[in-house]
């Protein structure tokens, strides 16, 4: 016990030191929390933070559709205030879908950006405007050097930012596992949905990979997706088990 | 043949070289002249956009024959050409040059000369000839036998003076003036005072509006991107403030550089909300000098407001009460000037079963819809530009089908949801009277979710190909 007093302070200043070098000391980080226990323990100040470029790409086939990242995006949107900024350079948006997310069409504008240099400019000046709720880009590759930008500019203004990414062809190659700026990456994969009592589609279920967060853990969680408010939710089958968080760790591990 | 209405008729206003020679005259009702001639082409007349295009044609006529130009509604115009006319070569030679002009642009105009408005309105309507100069002295003897409509008098009087037995001008001006004005008010006097040049009438002139403009000479010529820059920084505090003047903000927006080989180079910014922020555009303009080669140097630097709309100041919402959402308008601009304004939308709800239909694009800043899609069914996350035909093995009549083949992919199909029927838009098109589609959301053993359909119901061959088609992809 007084061994932790002891090291507290000294602890403490290096952290100040550490964040008045990376240049945002004055601002206190606000996050977005998911609403479950099980994710936002897994990241710094629990929750997605505001001011911060996120990464979602979406797992197997979906990085292809980027179906399911998408919806997992519009979910974290949805729980933003004001408008949402939506960057893409082919559009197949189907606007329906995102309202039963619970992000309304009024709420999205989209930009239909030619070339993915076109999507990272439009992207970098939605971050700075700082007026907006999120900003959601769908690009193909995302640089060292342009996701530096983004984040500067997601810092700078505390806007939230979310590249979403998507291989054009099945033939490209992935360069999700090259490094970048961004405060954490997520890939979602689709699972089988729950069953059901009845012939006929359940709950979609999803395998939330957290493959990077800054001063966090690496983790991944079995979810279901969002409902009609943009939450995420734990199948009936993983909230009652009581030893839930050791599972995540386990699987953190291995 | 232009129809209109008068009161609660429908009557023919306007009729061509065609149907005069069939005996049709403004003023008949319509139903009568169908009744003769079934197969009239009618046109609806436009009596706001007739006015517009005159009063453009003012603005013409201003700038290259007199300065004083209003427009004489509904179909002519009156220019006080005096002092004039020998820029043009005398009064004759400029009445053809305009005729010619107007009939180089596809109309058939007259054109006359006369000491009064009231004059030259009769005689450029109902003269014999397309381009006349009337004397003072002639303009007696040019009306006396013209028909009382030319004076510019209402329909009653015309009605009430026919009844009298009076059908020209010169008989009219030779009745005494007492009983007449007794009889049918002051108007009658009046134009026949105005006609002969007894009583004067103003020409109300057509004012062109000119755009807000500054601009800005240069000793030296500039090259540099950061010196065009200062200098539009320079340019645009004074045209807002030339703005504000007026009341009025921005929607686009030229500056114009000449170059001195004798080139312009030109930059345009347009915003989606009348604007006078000096910053805002300031910004908007220097984001588009790299559009822009200085040659051998710029010599002048030329601001205009092209599109100036005025500024509606609005309340905003005290923070006590809500927390107002942030203006993204500036952002709307800076992006629809790198991207163009066409890319940058927003979705909206058209009432339609057909998913292909159910949106359609509005500007990002266009007003709120009150009307939403309707929530019961999931719908895909993702909708294919174009429905893929995929190889599918189902179940007559309506069972989802038990595989599929998706780009050379086969997968076997878990559970699926379905059908919903959707059917084609008769109302729109002969050719979807019997269409119909059979949607199934269905799911693949590794969990992926498609949204399928099936062109046709399943039993009737009319209803559709009976092919599957891959539509949409949820998340």
């Amino acid at each position: 016990m007084t061994v932790e007093i002891q090291k507290k302070p000294g602890l403490e200043t290096l952290r100040a030191a550490i964040r008045c070098l990376e240049g945002h000391s004055d601002r206190r980080r606000k996050v977005l929390p998911f609403g479950i226990s099980g994710i936002d323990r897994w990241l710094p100040g629990g929750g997605l933070a505001l001011g911060a470029l996120h990464e979602v790409a979406g797992g197997g086939n979906d990085a292809l559709h980027g179906a399911a990242a998408a919806q997992f995006c519009a979910d974290i949107a949805a729980r933003t205030r004001g408008r949402v900024l939506w960057i893409v350079t082919r559009q197949d948006m189907f606007a329906p879908s995102l309202k039963q997310v619970g992000l309304s069409a009024r709420r999205i504008i989209y930009v239909e950006a030619g070339s993915d240099i076109d999507v990272l400019a439009c992207f970098e000046e939605g971050l700075r405007h700082g007026g907006l709720g999120a900003v959601v880009g769908e690009v193909s590759r995302l640089s060292m050097t342009a996701s530096r930008r983004l984040q500067l500019a997601a810092e700078t203004s505390g806007s939230l930012g979310i590249a979403i990414r998507r291989r054009r062809q099945s033939g490209d190659a992935d360069d999700f596992g090259q490094p970048t700026a961004s405060v954490t990456r997520w890939r979602v994969s689709v699972l089988p949905s729950g069953s059901l009592p009845v012939p006929g589609v359940g709950c979609s279920h999803w395998r939330l990979e957290l493959v990077r967060a800054r001063a966090g853990g690496c983790t991944d969680f079995e979810v279901e997706a969002c409902d009609g408010k943009g939450r995420l939710s734990l199948p009936a089958a993983l909230v009652d088990q009581s030893d839930q968080e050791a599972a995540g760790e386990r699987r953190a591990r291995a | 043949m232009l129809v209109g209405r008068e009161g609660r008729r429908r009557v023919v206003k306007s009729v061509d070289l065609a149907s005069r020679k069939l005996g049709l005259r403004p003023g008949i009702p319509v139903a009568r002249a169908q009744g003769l001639f079934p197969d009239l082409v009618l046109m609806d007349a436009d009596p706001a956009g007739d006015q517009m295009g005159l009063e453009k044609l003012a603005l013409w006529f201003q700038n290259r024959i007199a300065p004083i130009v209003a427009v004489d509604a509904p179909d002519g115009l009156v220019l006080d050409t005096t002092g004039a006319d020998h820029l043009h070569g005398g009064e004759l030679s400029m009445l053809e040059d305009m005729v010619h002009r107007m009939a180089a642009a596809g109309f058939r105009a007259k054109a006359v000369v006369a000491e009064t408005w009231g004059a030259a309105h009769a005689l450029a309507r109902y003269g014999r000839a397309p381009v006349a100069v009337v004397s003072p002295g002639e303009v007696v003897s040019a009306l006396a036998d013209l028909p009382l409509e030319a004076l510019r008098l209402s329909g009653m009087v015309v009605e009430g003076l026919a009844a009298l037995g009076v059908s020209r001008i010169g008989s009219l001006a030779a009745m005494p003036r007492a009983p007449l004005a007794l009889r049918f008010g002051p108007e009658v006097v009046c134009r026949l005072d105005q006609a002969f040049g007894r009583l004067t009438e103003a020409i109300v002139p057509v004012r062109p509006v000119v755009p807000v403009e500054v601009s800005r000479n240069f000793a030296e010529p500039i090259g540099a991107a950061e010196t065009i820059a200062r200098y539009i920084g320079k340019l645009v505090p004074l045209l807002c403030q030339r703005l504000e003047e007026r009341g009025q903000g921005v929607r686009c927006l030229d500056l114009v550089l000449y170059r001195v080989d004798s080139r312009t180079e030109a930059i345009r910014v347009a915003t989606a909300m009348p604007v006078r922020d000096v910053k805002r555009l300031t910004r908007l303009l220097c984001g588009k000098i790299e559009t822009v080669d200085p040659g051998f140097g710029i010599e002048r630097m030329v601001l205009t407001a092209s599109l100036a709309e005025p500024m509606d100041r609005r309340q905003t919402v005290s923070s006590l009460i809500s927390v107002e959402e942030a203006d993204v308008s500036d952002l709307i601009d800076t992006l629809a000037n790198r991207v163009g304004a066409q890319a940058l939308y927003r979705f909206a709800p058209v009432e339609s079963d057909l998913p292909e239909r159910s949106f359609c694009r509005v500007h990002a800043l266009a007003p709120e819809e009150t009307e939403d899609w309707p929530g019961h069914w999931p719908r895909p996350t993702r909708l294919l530009a174009r429905p893929e035909p995929v190889q599918a093995m189902a179940e007559l009549p309506d069972q989802p089908p038990l595989f599929f083949i998706w780009r050379g992919v086969r997968r076997k199909v878990k559970c699926a949801d379905g059908p919903e029927r959707v059917f084609g838009e008769w109302w729109k098109n002969d050719a979807e009277l019997t269409i119909a589609r059979d949607y199934f959301r269905v799911e693949d053993t590794s969990g992926e979710r498609f949204w399928l359909y099936r062109a046709g119901d399943g039993e009737h061959g009319e209803t559709g190909s009976q092919r599957w088609f891959l539509h949409g992809i949820f998340g």
